[in-house]
């Protein structure tokens, strides 16, 4: 359990990050808080030629409420989004609470929401958040060029995304509150990877929902959004266990998971059933 | 008999003048909580060279050529040897049994021309540093002929299965109808009430927190083999170094410096400490291996995957009259030294009445090997398995005789002493009813059975379990021998020497890797001797310091090492006052042990230190009575008689099922637990905890499984689910003390008690949640999706 060899470059700022990732090309890779990338390492499962170290640029971490929603910078930590929830207004509360589902504290104390969207495993927490929130990524390429991808087209499959080897991702984007939102999911041990996370964000009118989005993660190769369950809560009713079973009901029937030694397709239904409506009647409470 | 010990007694030495009974702060502590313990990674030497090891990626076949050019080719490697190249002896456990018994096996330091398991050792690369050494064993070529791997104890059984080991039959090693009791088949078909079990435990990994590691250097000036590594054995590693690199066994050294724990996998001689051994010779460097988390998850000794067929008769009172088992233990590629493949399937056939009286008894206890990487023994050995399914026997008797399951327990457990079992096995006194009665009492006292039957009316599934449950503690070598093992632990050793200022060093071939022993046997000779217990040191783990010992495993330190030490300290006392006596000119029997010293019994202001009677024994040795030697030191030896002691415990769980995930959750946790006199209850509370979350994890977490082609299925902790503090329930532990007899200070040994109730006490739990149900599970871990199937099925 002992990496590989590898060079380790050190950016200054993103751009000679980025200038380092040209120059490198493929065989080079970015590592901020490195709590999956190094573990893959040790494994030899991952082999860099190039580490190119983004930790310490300070002007990727940062949390800004503005115009465009909120802006959270790809190197703020976990923790630093769970301890911010007073500066998140109560728009925004749902992202850090689902980060006490995100490991366990030293691995959300080095741990980085850029990094966890760029390395997009099918239950992450912010992938999970992004897809649902309709979060947009910024990355920054060569040449200081710059895009935005919509959440809905940054994951491919299982640990790939639409970001290019030569990109950095740089900033996420809420760009509007969600106060009715609410993270949850099952594993066996807390601060394992889900076995199956649900999120749902409502919007509701004093005691009525009038519509929502539903989202799953461990259910397929990438976060979904589940636009069966979300029918239902857009024809909407009184919040409440009647209308919030038939959501979950209805993202149950909806979905097709994998099997593995964590349960079979049916326990993950079950499950998805299970946690759609607990996270429905959290988002409702808040 | 008993006494109850309040929850947190305070230290009772001021109030008798012991020490034994204090929670006398741990003497390890300070320098473990502040990074200073030195473990076997933290040795640096010379031009230490680093070991990796080239492993078979096949469960079974035959091993066609292994490659080593580009391992040795690789920038950083020193060197690389194979089985052929080391010449060493094998490993053999071997039992005094006919062929039709057992099949003695030969486990090589490294694998030949076949392999048995997925992460066998192969080579062995030795290079500068690491990494470097993974890069070699990356760069290894092996090619096997593969084989139909033999991956279940029903695949290992069958007719026309391929054999592990050709001279093992039907994969046998081991085949012992230990009892069959005259007319039990009239028993069953005479009873009001049979009951049967078929439960399964999973394979499962000690999982010592350090991780297996060895650093082997040569000592020019010593002419020896100097051998650091975390064993719980430190001698009998000593003699499978000496014969199989064939020299004396004086010429090697074993030396263990602190240890992150055992729990069995480090108490059996491990192939990779050897080569490791035999590479540092032959490179004339100090070699050091460190086993990977990777590896010891699959590679290292694994243990517990036990299948049960068994059968109770109960006549109409809820009495047993019979007990009949099928006991089948997979116990993977080899036989571990020096307790063979017969150590589960032995132990369990003969321990398996345990607290009951049961009259009539039939049990066949079988090893069968497989292509899985080998079992050793993990803390409790068996007993978690057959106490598990003694107590599911006795649950489902109690639903078919609609009985209370504590009363049908109450009307069946030992309770005249001693008591002499249908396994031969003489009881000594313990309290199996007062822990069962007092458990009972507590969960009623806390209302838990009014709430559980509350909450079902909220849709809420609660469920009460027990267990009863006994612990041989100290085998004694006839213990042992009864067994018919051919190296036989049982005795240990103790030497205890005073300096010329009164402090003592003690030594015992007991080996404390996080027992506390440094705490607890100081605290067990400072009693003897009247000294604070910071004035004894003990000396352990090193073959050069110790007399020939049998290390720690099954509960043995308190009991057997204890009572050695008391022995050897009880010498030095008679030496003491003989002297004592002599220089204050009064008879042997006027004088007195007081307050680190010797006193006249009958003028009380006559008194010598012991600095001023230890400054006579070595620097003035003239003033000596003429029959006295020069010198402070006494040795004794201790080996427990007949049966040895047992401990015992009943635990109690009160489990939540939650019906939309299946999760099983430990509302509350209580042991009662009697281990003879308590020496630190901080040690004994300690050790239950820690026994009892090993116990959880193997009731709902813990599990190493193996596809058809043997690969296992535990390369991370993502895989193996060891639980965490945040899946471990607080434990509220009650004593009782029924001191020993049969031990110097009348402890029973606690090592193993926690592992051994808490599968039990949980399964019965869930269980009992499951009644409305129907559904009972007898098959270890609950998997989460289990239960919610049970749940949901019966909704």
């Amino acid at each position: 359990m002992k990496p590989a060899a590898f060079s380790y470059h050190r950016a200054r700022d993103v751009d000679g990050a980025s200038e380092l990732l040209s120059q490198l090309g493929g065989d080079a890779k970015l590592v901020a808080g490195g709590q999956s990338l190094v573990p893959m390492m040790n494994f030899r499962l991952a082999r860099p030629r190039h580490l190119v170290d983004i930790a310490r640029l300070d002007e990727l971490s940062h949390i800004t409420p503005d115009g465009a929603g909120l802006r959270i910078g790809a190197l703020t930590t976990h923790h630093t989004v769970e301890t911010a929830k007073a500066r998140l207004g109560g728009g925004f509360a749902v992202l850090s609470d689902a980060m006490s589902w995100v490991g366990h504290v030293p691995i959300r104390s080095m741990g980085t929401v850029g990094g966890s969207l760029a390395h997009a495993d099918a239950t992450a927490e912010w992938c999970l958040l992004a897809v649902l929130l309709d979060a947009t990524v910024t990355v920054r390429g060569p040449d200081r060029a710059e895009r935005t991808i919509d959440a809905a087209d940054l994951f491919l499959g299982f640990y790939t995304t639409t970001v290019e080897p030569d990109e950095i991702l740089t900033e996420v984007i809420f760009p509007r509150p969600a106060p009715h939102a609410a993270l949850t999911e099952f594993a066996q041990r807390h601060g394992d990877f889900a076995t199956v996370a649900a999120a749902v964000d409502l919007d509701l009118d004093g005691g009525t929902v009038r519509g929502g989005r539903v989202a799953l993660g461990g259910v397929a190769p990438v976060p979904v959004r589940v636009s069966a369950a979300e029918e239902v809560l857009r024809r909407g009713g009184p919040a409440g266990p009647e209308l919030f079973a038939e959501c979950a009901t209805a993202a149950a029937s909806a979905i097709d998971p994998p099997a593995d030694a964590d349960g079979s397709a049916e326990y993950r239904t079950n499950l998805a059933r299970t946690l759609v409506t607990r996270a429905c009647e959290e988002a409702a409470h808040r | 008999m008993s006494t109850t010990v309040p929850h947190n007694p305070e230290p009772r030495f001021d109030v008798d003048g012991t020490w034994v009974g204090a929670s006398v702060p741990r003497r390890e502590d300070p320098r473990l909580v502040t990074g200073r313990g030195r473990f076997v990674d933290d040795i640096t030497l010379p031009r230490m060279a680093h070991a990796q090891f080239v492993r078979s990626t096949v469960a079974s076949g035959a091993v066609e050529e292994i490659d080593l050019t580009g391992t040795r080719d690789t920038p950083g490697v020193i060197a690389a040897f194979t089985a052929a190249d080391l010449g060493l002896g094998d490993i053999t456990a071997v039992l005094e049994r006919p062929p039709s018994e057992f099949v003695p096996t030969d486990m090589p330091v490294l694998a030949r021309d076949r392999v048995r398991f997925v992460g066998e050792p192969l080579a062995i690369v030795i290079a500068e540093d690491p990494y470097t050494a993974e890069d070699g064993v990356e760069a290894a070529r092996v090619s096997y002929r593969s084989e139909q791997a033999v991956v279940s104890d029903e695949q290992a059984l069958a007719e026309d299965a391929p054999l592990v080991h050709d001279n093992a039959p039907n994969n046998t090693l081991l085949d012992v109808s230990m009892f069959a009791t005259d007319g039990i088949d009239d028993v069953f078909a005479d009873a009001d009430c049979v009951v049967r079990v078929d439960a399964r435990s999973s394979r499962q990994n000690a999982l010592p927190l350090e991780t297996r590691g060895v650093v082997a250097s040569w000592d020019d000036r010593e002419e020896q083999l100097v051998v650091q590594t975390c064993t719980q054995v430190p001698h009998q590693v000593r003699t499978v170094l000496a014969r199989s690199l064939r020299r004396d066994e004086r010429a090697v050294r074993v030396v263990v410096p602190d240890m992150g724990g055992g729990f069995g996998q480090k108490c059996v001689v491990g192939r990779e400490e050897i080569a490791a051994a035999a590479a540092a010779l032959r490179l004339q460097r100090p070699v050091k291996w460190i086993e990977d988390r990777k590896d010891a998850l699959s590679a290292a000794f694994l243990a517990r995957e036990q299948h049960y067929d068994a059968r109770a008769a109960f006549d109409a009172d809820g009495r047993i009259l019979a007990l009949d088992v099928d006991i089948v233990c997979d116990m993977g590629a080899y036989s571990c030294y020096p307790f063979s493949a017969g150590i589960e399937p032995l132990m369990a056939s003969s321990e398996m009445p345990g607290v009951y009286r049961v009259p009539a008894y039939r049990v066949r206890g079988r090893a069968v090997t497989t292509n899985k990487a080998p079992s050793a023994p993990y803390r409790g050995v068996s007993r978690p398995q057959h106490v598990m399914v003694m107590e599911r026997l006795f649950e489902r008797a109690s639903r078919e005789l609609g009985m209370d399951p504590v009363e049908i327990r109450r009307r069946n457990v030992i309770t005249t002493f001693p008591y002499t079992g249908v396994n031969g096995v003489t009881y000594d006194p313990g309290t199996y009813l007062e822990s069962l009665d007092l458990c009972e009492q507590l969960v009623r006292d806390e209302g838990w059975y009014d709430r559980k039957r509350e909450l079902a009316r909220e849709g809420r599934v609660l469920g009460v379990g027990y267990c009863c449950f006994n612990e041989r503690t100290g085998y004694a070598t006839e213990a042992f021998a009864k067994r018919k093992m051919t190296a036989v632990p049982g005795f240990d050793i103790s030497e205890v020497r005073m300096d010329t200022t009164g402090a003592v060093v003690v030594t015992s071939g007991t080996l404390s890797h996080g027992q506390s022993h440094e705490t607890t046997l100081a605290q067990i000779v400072a009693t003897r001797l009247g000294l604070d217990p910071a004035r004894v040191k003990l000396h352990q783990g090193d073959t050069d310091r110790v007399t020939y010992g049998w290390g720690t495993f099954a509960s043995r330190s308190a009991t057997i090492g204890g009572s050695a030490v008391s022995l050897a300290a009880d010498r030095l006392v008679e030496k003491l006052l003989h002297i004592g006596a002599h220089m204050l000119e009064t008879r042997p029997d006027n004088v007195e042990l007081h307050d680190g010293g010797v006193r006249q019994r009958d003028d009380h202001g006559q008194t010598l230190s012991y600095a001023a009677i230890a400054d006579t024994a070595y620097l003035r040795a003239e003033r000596l009575p003429k029959d006295t030697d020069p010198g402070l030191t006494a040795t004794a030896s201790f080996d427990p008689p007949g049966d040895g002691t047992f401990a015992n415990a009943t635990h109690a769980v009160v489990a939540e099922l939650h019906p939309g995930t299946g999760r099983v959750e430990i509302l509350r946790y209580l042991c009662v637990e009697d281990c003879g006199i308590v020496i630190n209850p901080q040690v004994v509370e300690g050790q239950c905890r820690g026994g009892i979350a090993q116990g959880i994890a193997g009731a709902l977490y813990e599990r190493i499984s193996y596809d058809e082609q043997g690969e296992p299925s535990c390369a991370s902790f993502i895989d193996y689910k060891v639980p965490t503090a945040g899946e471990i329930p607080d434990v509220e532990i009650h004593h009782l003390e029924t001191p020993s007899d049969l031990t110097e200070n009348g402890a029973k040994g606690v090592g193993e008690g926690g592992t051994i109730g808490a599968p039990a006490a949980v399964l019965n739990a869930v269980n009992d949640a499951l009644r409305p149900t129907g559904i009972e599970l007898d098959t270890t871990p609950i998997a989460p999706e289990t239960v919610q199937r049970a749940l949901e099925e019966s909704s």
